[in-house]
């Protein structure tokens, strides 16, 4: 089964079906984490799917169902030849064809995770593959990273800092990090979190639970195949 | 010296006794193609004389009537050699309902300098047997071969099964890892069968598949490769036809009891 | 595009596989389909095939490609076999999608009011397609080839929205080969069915030359050197008949996308 039904590409406006979220960020700073922390936290209340893109085989796709957090068969693996950011920016068909393939074997879906393969700070997903994107970071790749910006610090729709414990360890300075950040972002969030002790992750799935509920409010909530229509 | 250019035919036809057993109906060659029945239902080709050279052609038409079956081996290998022109060899095979074909003659050695061309159509029914094995040597020891194009064409019902070509001698393609790699002989066995096994005629020489293989299966130099049609072809490399043949009938092991 | 193709037996879904004539490309203005080839020959389309290796990197990673010489080996190789095959299904699929019995295509060609047509373009694509089948013996190849297929099939449609490609696409839902994908496409993107052989045939050697430049770090200038040197035009002619098309066999391109899958760390989706 695939996903090559008819016109799903001719409904680019998003109506009625499930938001995609992409999470993008450094190699270590903790996508898959979180990416497993929001499906444990808003797995309960929305129909989720994951696709993620590994730079290896399918190990990060291993990892989280390993993790038990979601259905195994939610979650797609797409290889990126050795260019994760290419799978995310300049062709997005791979990935679009396993979102649509999530979405066809289990639809209506509310929320389609898109984790990126781990890359360097000008990474950002293509508009045509992701609606949403959150940039993670973590305070051990110094804190002048915010600073330099580049379009992953810069544009993402929710940036986040983690791995704040170890901060002291690094000798990172947080308020250095959420100034700079702050200033060459516009006013778009910036949350500090340490997944790894709030495996919950919870400041960030309350974000995405609220963006969800926007999208859904904006385009209708996903309901079986209407994005076929 | 110029040697006179060899045509020769022979055709094989099989049919029902009144027993119900597969009988040879029609057994006609020329030499030096030679058939000889070497049991009920199976027969040897017989080189009677060398070749094929340049400029040779040999036809060979098989028809396995419906419910029968058949065995076609080989005495020896084939050593083609160069000659007045391309040699070729063309086998026609038609495999009727509830048949069985079991082709596995002896390799093929291409000596240097010959130009040799091998064309094999294989028309099987919606539920014929068939087991072709094919292997062809690139050279005696320590020869570079000569030339060889082969063409297998196989249909089930009239829809494409398989269709191969391997070219030899030509220089694009001898010693490239994507093709031949380091290796002197490629072999091939085709195995096919209807998907759902009704009983089979009782004397076949196809055994029926143990199970239709769901995945591909690899070793090395060897690989067994379910076909999108209703057949699995085993397709080996090797460095020396020993090796090729251990690697076929592992191949093989695989796909039938 | 005069659309000489009188519609052969084939598109009628009969037993013969004669497909129709390709459209004659010496009518044609020089440049006419330059600008679609460009397009669907540039490994930045965005149609899935930059993770695709064809097979180099379980070559490169078995030691059968240490080097521009070895590559240059694999690729001539590559080109000679799965090239020379994809550019006769790409070039069929192209000449096909130029006949009358798909509708729409050509404004000169009245439309058909019934949806007889239709049904026999999607079992014309079917019966091409089962043709490509018979050609690639190894599931993780034809696997490969489908979703390649699948993403290029998607992309052209938006890129180039013809009802040819809705056809395809109805027609093999699970995605046609790649090449007859490309040749679809290449009908959209105005190219001549000659074009859009020689698009199949450089992609069937772009892919995996990239993936060597990545996973060896070959000096990139030296693989385009080889890439300049390759005889595309010699796997390119004119086809007709279906059945007969080219079936150049690679076995160890078979062996080496089959070990590939079962390798534990891989980069490439083939």
């Amino acid at each position: 089964m695939s996903a090559n039904h008819d016109d799903h590409h001719d409904a680019p406006d998003g109506h009625g079906r499930a938001l995609r979220l992409g999470i993008g960020g450094p190699v270590g700073s903790g996508k898959t984490a979180l990416t497993a922390a929001l499906c444990r936290s808003l797995g309960p209340s929305l129909r989720l799917g994951v696709v993620t893109n590994d730079i290896y085989t399918t190990e990060d796709a291993d990892f989280l169902r390993r993790a038990g957090v979601i259905d195994p068969d939610r979650i797609m693996a797409v290889q990126t030849g050795c260019c994760p950011h290419t799978a995310i920016r300049d062709d997005i068909a791979a990935n679009i064809d396993a979102v649509e393939t999530l979405e066809e074997r289990f639809g209506p879906l509310d929320l389609v995770i898109v984790e990126s393969g781990g890359d360097n700070l000008t990474a950002t997903f293509s508009r045509g593959l992701a609606d949403r994107q959150i940039f993670v970071l973590d305070v051990s790749g110094g804190d002048k990273v915010p600073r330099k910006g580049g379009p992953g610090v810069t544009s993402a729709d929710l940036l986040v800092v983690n791995k704040t414990d170890l901060a002291p360890m690094v000798g990172a300075d947080l308020t250095v990090m959420s100034r700079d950040a702050a200033a060459v972002r516009d006013g778009k969030p910036v949350l500090f979190t340490s997944i790894r002790e709030d495996r919950g992750a919870h400041s960030v799935a309350e974000w995405v639970a609220g963006v969800v509920g926007s999208w859904q409010h904006e385009h209708g909530t996903p309901h079986s195949h209407s994005y076929l229509a | 010296m110029k040697k006179a250019l060899v045509r020769a035919r022979a055709v094989l036809r099989t049919g029902l006794d009144d027993r119900g057993l597969t009988r040879i109906e029609t057994m006609r060659s020329d030499p030096p193609l030679t058939l000889r029945q070497t049991a009920p239902g199976e027969i040897h080709l017989v080189s009677t004389g060398a070749g094929p050279l340049g400029g040779d052609h040999f036809r060979l038409d098989v028809e396995v009537a419906e419910g029968t079956s058949l065995t076609v081996r080989s005495i020896a290998s084939t050593l083609v050699l160069p000659g007045a022109g391309r040699s070729l060899m063309e086998i026609h095979v038609s495999v009727a309902s509830g048949a069985a074909l079991v082709f596995s003659p002896e390799p093929t050695v291409l000596a240097a300098g010959c130009d040799h061309a091998m064309t094999t159509t294989v028309d099987l029914a919606d539920d014929a047997e068939l087991f072709w094995r094919e292997e062809i040597v690139f050279g005696r020891h320590g020869e570079q071969p000569g030339r060889c194009h082969s063409r297998f064409d196989a249909t089930v019902g009239g829809r494409p099964l398989l269709r191969q070509e391997f070219v030899v001698g030509d220089p694009a393609i001898d010693g490239s890892p994507a093709v031949f790699g380091t290796a002197r002989c490629v072999g091939s066995t085709l195995i096919a069968a209807p998907r759902s096994h009704g009983t089979s005629p009782a004397e076949t020489g196809v055994a029926e598949p143990k199970s239709e293989p769901r995945e591909a299966e690899v070793a090395e130099g060897v690989a067994v490769l379910p076909l999108a049609g209703p057949g699995t072809l085993v397709s080996a490399l090797a460095g020396d036809a020993v090796e090729l043949r251990r690697r076929l009938s592992w191949g093989e092991g695989r796909v039938l009891p | 595009m005069d659309g000489t193709a009188p519609g052969g037996p084939a598109l009628n879904g009969a037993e013969s596989t004669t497909p129709p004539a390709p459209a004659a490309s010496s009518g044609m203005p020089a440049m006419h389909g330059l600008a679609g080839l460009l397009l669907l020959a540039d490994s930045r389309l965005p149609a899935g095939g930059h993770a695709h290796s064809g097979g180099a990197e379980e070559a490169c990673r078995t030691g059968a490609i240490s080097g521009p010489e070895d590559l240059a080996r694999f690729l001539r190789g590559r080109l000679a076999t799965a090239g020379r095959v994809a550019a006769a299904l790409a070039w069929s699929a192209c000449a096909a999608a130029h006949a009358p019995k798909f509708p729409d295509i050509d404004p000169d060609i009245e439309s058909p009011t019934d949806s007889a047509p239709t049904a026999d373009a999607g079992a014309a694509w079917r019966l091409l397609d089962a043709e490509a089948d018979a050609r690639i013996a190894s599931p993780a190849q034809r696997l490969a080839s489908r979703t390649q297929g699948r993403l290029l099939i998607r992309t052209a449609r938006r890129i180039w929205p013809a009802p040819v490609l809705t056809g395809l696409a109805r027609a093999l839902p699970d995605g046609a080969h790649h090449p007859i994908a490309l040749g679809a496409a290449a009908h959209a993107a105005g190219c001549t069915p000659e074009q859009a052989a020689m698009a199949a045939a450089y992609t069937s050697v772009t892919g995996a030359a990239t993936a060597a430049v990545r996973l060896l770090g070959l000096d990139p200038v030296t693989v385009h050197h080889v890439l300049a040197g390759l005889p595309y035009d010699s796997v390119i002619a004119e086809q007709h008949d279906w059945s007969a098309l080219p079936a150049h066999a690679a076995p160890a391109l078979d062996l080496l996308a089959e070990q590939h899958l079962r390798t534990e760390v891989r980069l490439f989706v083939s």
